[in-house]
C-alpha cells in the first residue's frame, strides 16, 4: 500500500493521533480485546456491595507491592542495619513515615480484608462446583498472606518483632521430626541474626510474594473461567463488571485506603487540635528499641491477628511441649484441613449448613481469643482498683497462704471464698499491670533509641544497639536496679510514693546525688538521721549525724550563710547547678571559693575530711575534693572500703569494681561509670 | 475507541440493564468517572508515598567543602615526585557516622626546597576512576580509559579525558601541616565544576 493510499484508507474513520496510536498497536497486540475481556464480564442479577471484597483485597495486595517496593529501596537486611534503615526510613526520610504506615496498616486490613472475603465466600456457598479449585487456591493465597505478615513483623529488628519471631520459629521447632531442621532453615542458622533478617527479607519480598502472585493469577482466570458466583435469588437485571461493579469496588478500595490513611493520621489530628506540634517520624507504623537478645522482654506480643493463637497456648499451659505442639501445629492444622474439605463437605445435605456454622464458629472462636488477650493485658486499665484495696492488703499481710487467710478472717468460710476470688482478681490485676509497665519501658526504650539515633554524630558504624548499651539513659536504671537498690533509694521525694520507698530503703536516697538540693538536705539537721540520709545505716549515730545535729545548729558558729557557702562549694565539686535560691547570685564565684576554704579549714569540715591540700589525712572520712564528680562516684562505687572514701568505716556497701585476684568484679569499669553517669544525670539529651 | 466498546458490550449484554453499561446514557458516564476517580485516588496515595520518599536523596545537599589536614609539609619528599597520602575524616552515610575515616586519597607534590606543596585529586576527570602513577614514577595513568597525566596533572593529548587532573586548594598552616581543600568536581566535561 503506498503512503498516500493508507491516508486515504485511513480518512473515513478521521481519528486523531490518539485513535491511530490505539489501532496501531491494536493490530500488533489485541490489545482492545484483552480490555474488554477484563472489563465487560457479565455480572448476574447486577453489581453488589458484597462481591467487593475480592477486588478490595486485590488492591490491598498492589498497595503492599508498591509501597513493600519503595520501602526496599531504603531498607537492609543485616542486624547492623536493619533496625538503623527502618529509623532512617521512618524518622528522617521526607515522607518515609507515611510510606512505612501505608505498607504496616495496609497489611492489618489485608488480614481483615481476608476474613470479610472468606465469610462472604462460604456463606453464598461460591466454594461449590465448579470453584472448588478455586476455593483451595484462594486458602493458600490467605496463607501466603498470613507468612508475608509473620516474616515481615521481623524485618525491621526491634524488640517486638524479634522476640515474637523467637516464639513464633521456637514453635516451628516442634513439628515432629523435620521441626528442628525447619527452625535452623528459617532462621538461617543456629543463632538469630544476620541470616536470620535476609531469609525473612527474602521470603516477604520474594518466595512469598512471588507465590502469590502466580496463585492470584490463577484464582482470577479461575474466577473469570467460571464467572461470578451471584448471589441467589437473583432478582434483578445482569449487569456487566464495567463500570457498574467497578464504581463499587473502586469506592471500597477508596473506602480502605481512607481508612489505613485515617489510622495513621488521627493521633496528628488529635495532636493539631490539642494545639501540640506533630512530629512526622511518630506518626504511622511503631519502630520499637533495637533488638537485644540481653534485655528481658516482658511486653512481648505477636501482631493483633495473631494474639488469638498466642491465647490458645495458653490453654495448653502445663501440657509442655505436647501442649504446644496440639495448640499451635494440631488444632489450626484441623481447621485448616476442615476449611480445605468444604467444597466436598458441602455436597452433603447439611453440608453447607455446617460449613457456614463452623466458619462462624472458628472466627467467633477467634474473636473470643482475642478478646481474652486483650482483656489479660489491659485488666488493670478497667477494673476498679479501689475495690481491690482490702484484698491488697489481706495478700500483704498474709503473703497470700490460704491458711493465714482462713485465721485472718476467723475462718468463716464464705468470707475466705469471697477473699479467693478477690484474690484471683488481684492476681489477674498484677498480671496486667506487670504487662503494662512492660508496655510502658519498651515505648521508653523505643523514645530513648530514637533520640539517641538522631545525634549529630548519627550510628556508630557497629549498629545501635552498641550506642544504646553505653548510653547511661536506658543503662543506668537497670545497672541501679540490679546492683545498687536492693539498699539505695533513688526516687525524687516530692512524688508521691517517695515516702514509703525511702522509709523501706537502708541506704541514702540518691536521686539527684551531687546536686545543691542533695548536700543541702544532708546538712540539714532534721533530715541527716532521716531514712533518706544516714537513717537507715551503722552512721545513724556517728560523727557526721553528730556533727550536723550539734554543731550546725550553732549560729554563732555556723551561720546560714557559711552553710549556704558550703552547699554551693560542694555542688561546685560535684560540676552541677549552684542551689537553686543562689542563682542569679552576682558573686556565686565567690562564694564557692568562700564554701572551699570552709571545707578544707580544720575547724569546720577538714576536721574530719580531707580536702585538697589540707592537713588532715585520708581515711577518716571520705575525701571531699571532687565530692559528686563523676572520678569520686567510680572510685567509691568501685571501693567504698579505699580509705579515700569510708576506709574501715564502711557500712555494707559492696566494692563494686573490685576482686579477689583471678575473680571479676560484680561491675566493670564501664558498667560502673554508666551508673555514675546516671546518677549524675549526665546523658546526650536531643535539642529541641 | 467508544464506538469499539459499545459494540462488543452490547454483542454480549443481551439482558443488561438499560442504564449500567450504557455508554451514551448519563448514569453510565458517571458511574465511568466516579469509577475511574475512586480508583486513581486510592492508588495514587500509596504511589506517592513512595514516590515522596524514593525523592528523599534529591533533598540532600553535599557536605561543605573544607581544608583538611593531609600531611606535615617536613614528611612531604622536596624530589617533585607526587606522593599519594589518604585524606581522613568524619562521614556521615545515611545513619551511621564514621568518625576519621579514610574519604578519598590526594597526591600532593613539592618542589626542591619549596614552602608550597601542590595537591591533585586523585579521582580522574574523565569518568572517575581512581588515577594511579606509573611504576616508572614519570606519569600518572588511568587504569580504567589510559588517560595520562603529567607530573603536575597536565593532560597529556590525546587523551579520553576532557580537562587536566583537578588540582585541590592547598595551603600549609603555622605548624607546617598541609591542608588540602577536600572537593569533588564533575566528570566527563571540559570545565571543572564543583560537584553537589
Amino acid at each position: 500500500m503506498s503512503r498516500d493510499a493508507r491516508q486515504t484508507a485511513a480518512a473515513p474513520a478521521r481519528k486523531g493521533l490518539v485513535g491511530q496510536l490505539g489501532d496501531f498497536l491494536d493490530d500488533r497486540t489485541g490489545y482492545r480485546a484483552l480490555v474488554h475481556e477484563a472489563l465487560y464480564e457479565r455480572v448476574p442479577g447486577g453489581a453488589r456491595w458484597r462481591y467487593v471484597w475480592g477486588s478490595t483485597l486485590v488492591f490491598a495486595f498492589m498497595t503492599q507491592l508498591i509501597t513493600g517496593l519503595f520501602l526496599w529501596a531504603s531498607y537492609s537486611a543485616s542486624a547492623q542495619t536493619a533496625w538503623e534503615s527502618v529509623y532512617y526510613i521512618q524518622h528522617e526520610m521526607a515522607g518515609g513515615w507515611l510510606l512505612r504506615g501505608i505498607h504496616h496498616f495496609m497489611a492489618q486490613a489485608m488480614v481483615v480484608l481476608l476474613a470479610l472475603h472468606l465469610l462472604q465466600v462460604v456463606i453464598d456457598g461460591a466454594y461449590r462446583a465448579p470453584r472448588e479449585v478455586n476455593f483451595w487456591l484462594g486458602l493458600v493465597l490467605m496463607l501466603l498472606v498470613l507468612g508475608m505478615a509473620l516474616t515481615g513483623y521481623l524485618l525491621p529488628w526491634d524488640q517486638k518483632g524479634y522476640w515474637a519471631t523467637i516464639v513464633a520459629t521456637n514453635l516451628a521447632g516442634i513439628v515432629p521430626f523435620a521441626g528442628p531442621s525447619l527452625q535452623q532453615l528459617v532462621i538461617g542458622g543456629s543463632e538469630y541474626g544476620h541470616h536470620t533478617l535476609t531469609r525473612f527479607f527474602a521470603l516477604h519480598a520474594g518466595f512469598l510474594p512471588g507465590a502469590l502472585i502466580l496463585m492470584l493469577v490463577v484464582h482470577l482466570s479461575l474466577f473469570r473461567k467460571h464467572g461470578l458466583h451471584a448471589k441467589q435469588p437473583i432478582t434483578k437485571p445482569d449487569a456487566m463488571f464495567w463500570p457498574d461493579q467497578v464504581l463499587k469496588d473502586a469506592v471500597a478500595m477508596l473506602a480502605v485506603m481512607a481508612v489505613v490513611l485515617g489510622v495513621i493520621l488521627m493521633p496528628a489530628l488529635r495532636a493539631m487540635l490539642a494545639g501540640e506540634a506533630v512530629v512526622p517520624g511518630e506518626l504511622g507504623a511503631e519502630l520499637g528499641a533495637p533488638a537485644d537478645p540481653s534485655l528481658p522482654y516482658a511486653a512481648a506480643r505477636p501482631e493483633w491477628y495473631f494474639l488469638f493463637l498466642f491465647q490458645f497456648l495458653k490453654v495448653f499451659e502445663g501440657w509442655g511441649a505436647t501442649g504446644e505442639f496440639f495448640g499451635a501445629i494440631v488444632v489450626p492444622g484441623l481447621i485448616m484441613t476442615v476449611m480445605f474439605l468444604m467444597p466436598i463437605l458441602g455436597n452433603w445435605r447439611l453440608g453447607h449448613r455446617f460449613n457456614v456454622a463452623f466458619t462462624l464458629a472458628v472466627l467467633a472462636g477467634v474473636g473470643l481469643l482475642t478478646s481474652l488477650a486483650l482483656n489479660e493485658d489491659y485488666y488493670a486499665l478497667w477494673v476498679d482498683k479501689a475495690s481491690l484495696a482490702e484484698a491488697e492488703k489481706l495478700h500483704d499481710q498474709t503473703g497470700g497462704d490460704p491458711e493465714k487467710l482462713a485465721a485472718a478472717l476467723d475462718n468463716d468460710t464464705a468470707k475466705v471464698a469471697a477473699m479467693t476470688n478477690q484474690w484471683k482478681k488481684l492476681e489477674r490485676v498484677r498480671h496486667s499491670q506487670a504487662f503494662l509497665e512492660a508496655s510502658r519501658q519498651a515505648k521508653a526504650d523505643a523514645a530513648r533509641a530514637i533520640e539517641l539515633a538522631g545525634r549529630p554524630e548519627k550510628i556508630p558504624p557497629a549498629g545501635m544497639l552498641e550506642l544504646v548499651r553505653h548510653d547511661p539513659k536506658s543503662q543506668g536504671p537497670r545497672l541501679f536496679a540490679q546492683h545498687c537498690a536492693s539498699c539505695h533509694a533513688h526516687v525524687d521525694p516530692l512524688t508521691v510514693d517517695a515516702e514509703a520507698v525511702i522509709a523501706k530503703s537502708s541506704a541514702a536516697n540518691l536521686y539527684a546525688f551531687g546536686s545543691a538540693s542533695w548536700m543541702q538536705g544532708l546538712l540539714d539537721p532534721a533530715q541527716v538521721a532521716g531514712p533518706a540520709y544516714f537513717g537507715n545505716t551503722a552512721h545513724k549515730d556517728g560523727d557526721m549525724v553528730n556533727f550536723v545535729q550539734n554543731d550546725l545548729t550553732d549560729e554563732a558558729t555556723w551561720p546560714k550563710a557559711d552553710i549556704a557557702a558550703v552547699v554551693a562549694a560542694m555542688a561546685a565539686e560535684a560540676g552541677t547547678s549552684p542551689p537553686k535560691d543562689l542563682v542569679g547570685l552576682v558573686d556565686i564565684v565567690g562564694l564557692v571559693d568562700r564554701g572551699r576554704k570552709l571545707v578544707a579549714s580544720d575547724d569546720r569540715c577538714g576536721g574530719c575530711h580531707h580536702f585538697r591540700d589540707n592537713s588532715t589525712a585520708l581515711g577518716s572520712a571520705p575525701d571531699l575534693a571532687g565530692w559528686g564528680g563523676r572520678e569520686w562516684l567510680v572510685g567509691i562505687i568501685t571501693d567504698p572500703t579505699h580509705e579515700q572514701f569510708y576506709g574501715d568505716n564502711n557500712d555494707r556497701m559492696p566494692s563494686f569494681g573490685k576482686a579477689a585476684e583471678g575473680a571479676l568484679p560484680p561491675l566493670t569499669r564501664e558498667q560502673i561509670g554508666l551508673i555514675a553517669d546516671w546518677l549524675r544525670g549526665e546523658w546526650y539529651r536531643a535539642e529541641h | 475507541m467508544s464506538d469499539h466498546e459499545h459494540h462488543h458490550g452490547e454483542s454480549r449484554s443481551g439482558a443488561v440493564s438499560g442504564g449500567s453499561a450504557g455508554d451514551g446514557s448519563r448514569r453510565g458516564f458517571l458511574a465511568k468517572a466516579i469509577a475511574l476517580v475512586c480508583g486513581g485516588l486510592a492508588t495514587m496515595v500509596p504511589v506517592g508515598a513512595g514516590l515522596w520518599a524514593f525523592l528523599d536523596p534529591l533533598r540532600r545537599s553535599a557536605s561543605v567543602a573544607k581544608f583538611l589536614p593531609v600531611a606535615e609539609l617536613t614528611a612531604i619528599p622536596d624530589d617533585g615526585v607526587p606522593r599519594q597520602y589518604p585524606v581522613i575524616t568524619d562521614r556521615i552515610d545515611a545513619w551511621t557516622g564514621f568518625a576519621a575515616e579514610p574519604v578519598g586519597a590526594v597526591y600532593l607534590r613539592r618542589e626542591k626546597g619549596a614552602k608550597v606543596v601542590q595537591a591533585l585529586s586523585a579521582t580522574c576527570p574523565h569518568a572517575g576512576c581512581f588515577v594511579e602513577m606509573e611504576p616508572t614514577g614519570r606519569c600518572f595513568r588511568c587504569p580504567c580509559h589510559n588517560s595520562i597525566f603529567t607530573l603536575d596533572g597536565g593532560i597529556v593529548a590525546p587523551s579520553p579525558s576532557p580537562r587536566a587532573m583537578d588540582a585541590l586548594e592547598c595551603r600549609v598552616g603555622k605548624n607546617g601541616e598541609v591542608e588540602v581543600m577536600w572537593q569533588k568536581f564533575r566528570a566527563g566535561v571540559a570545565a571543572k565544576e564543583v560537584q553537589g
